[in-house]
């Protein structure tokens, strides 16, 4: 079990977006990589079923078609991401209660400041949230480049 | 009458780390009954005490969410398959609270 997250920044950038633009509802969506890898590679934005600006559900069709897609792709959810729209990106009650994908980071994002954007990730395993540092990169092909922003002083 | 059932990683605990599993029966009820009884305590974390499906999970027919398929009366057929998803959902405010707000 990694005890960070190291996403590249595009798709961080990428997830950002998806939560300006449904903003004030909440986004939702998964970064999926190679099973194992703890690399988040490959950004779906899905939709909010519930389109509200406190709760979201994916939409359990798309769902399945996603997770199937993943599947054939010898891939897993290594990002799960939500955003929080008027408080702070830290996982609520219900967040915990339904945290079922135990490989997962999940990634929160608060549009609650119009000029500023708060990422936080977070593991959470059987009730218990950790929180962890958010570390972008330029690209994995790379490693850590120099220009890596750690967004764990920004919470 | 086999049915293939697709375990999520987080209930693989229950059946030694297989990713899937075969069982049988005319119904969801009855397979998931069936699956008990070769991995204990699978069936608790799919239906609620009262005896509804949990609302943590998603459960497949093939690619039907079984909501729309009578739930937990859902019909099966021999070579169907049953995948178990767990809900992705969650949000600022509790969904409890939400809905009981929402009447």
């Amino acid at each position: 079990m990694t005890t960070a997250l190291t996403i590249e920044q595009a798709i961080l950038d990428a997830i950002v977006a998806h939560a300006r633009r449904d903003h004030p509802d909440e986004a939702c969506g998964v970064v999926a990589g190679p099973v194992g890898s703890d690399r988040p590679m490959r950004h779906i934005p899905m939709d909010n079923a519930e389109r509200s600006t406190t709760f979201y559900r994916f939409d359990s069709k798309e769902q399945f078609r996603v997770w199937a897609e993943m599947d054939d792709r010898d891939e897993e959810p290594v990002v799960i991401y939500h955003s929080h729209t008027a408080t702070e990106a830290y996982p609520s009650r219900t967040d915990i209660s339904y945290a079922g994908e135990p490989n997962a980071h999940y990634l929160l994002v608060s549009t609650r400041e119009p000029e500023q954007t708060e990422i936080r990730s977070f593991r959470i395993l059987d009730g218990v949230v950790t929180e962890e540092p958010v570390n972008a990169v330029q690209s994995y092909m790379f490693g850590q480049s120099p220009s890596a922003v750690d967004y764990e002083c920004r919470s | 009458m086999a049915i293939d059932v697709r375990i999520p990683t987080i209930l693989r605990s229950f059946t030694g780390g297989a990713k899937a599993v075969s069982g049988a029966g005319d119904t969801l009820a009855d397979l998931l009954t069936d699956l008990d009884g070769k991995h204990p305590g699978l069936r608790g974390r799919l239906i609620t005490p009262e005896g509804g499906l949990h609302r943590f999970v998603n459960i497949y027919v093939n690619d039907e969410d079984v909501r729309f398929l009578g739930s937990l009366d859902a019909k099966l057929n021999d070579g169907d398959t049953v995948t178990i998803l767990p809900a992705v959902a969650g949000g600022a405010l509790g969904l409890t609270v939400a809905h009981a707000l929402r009447g």
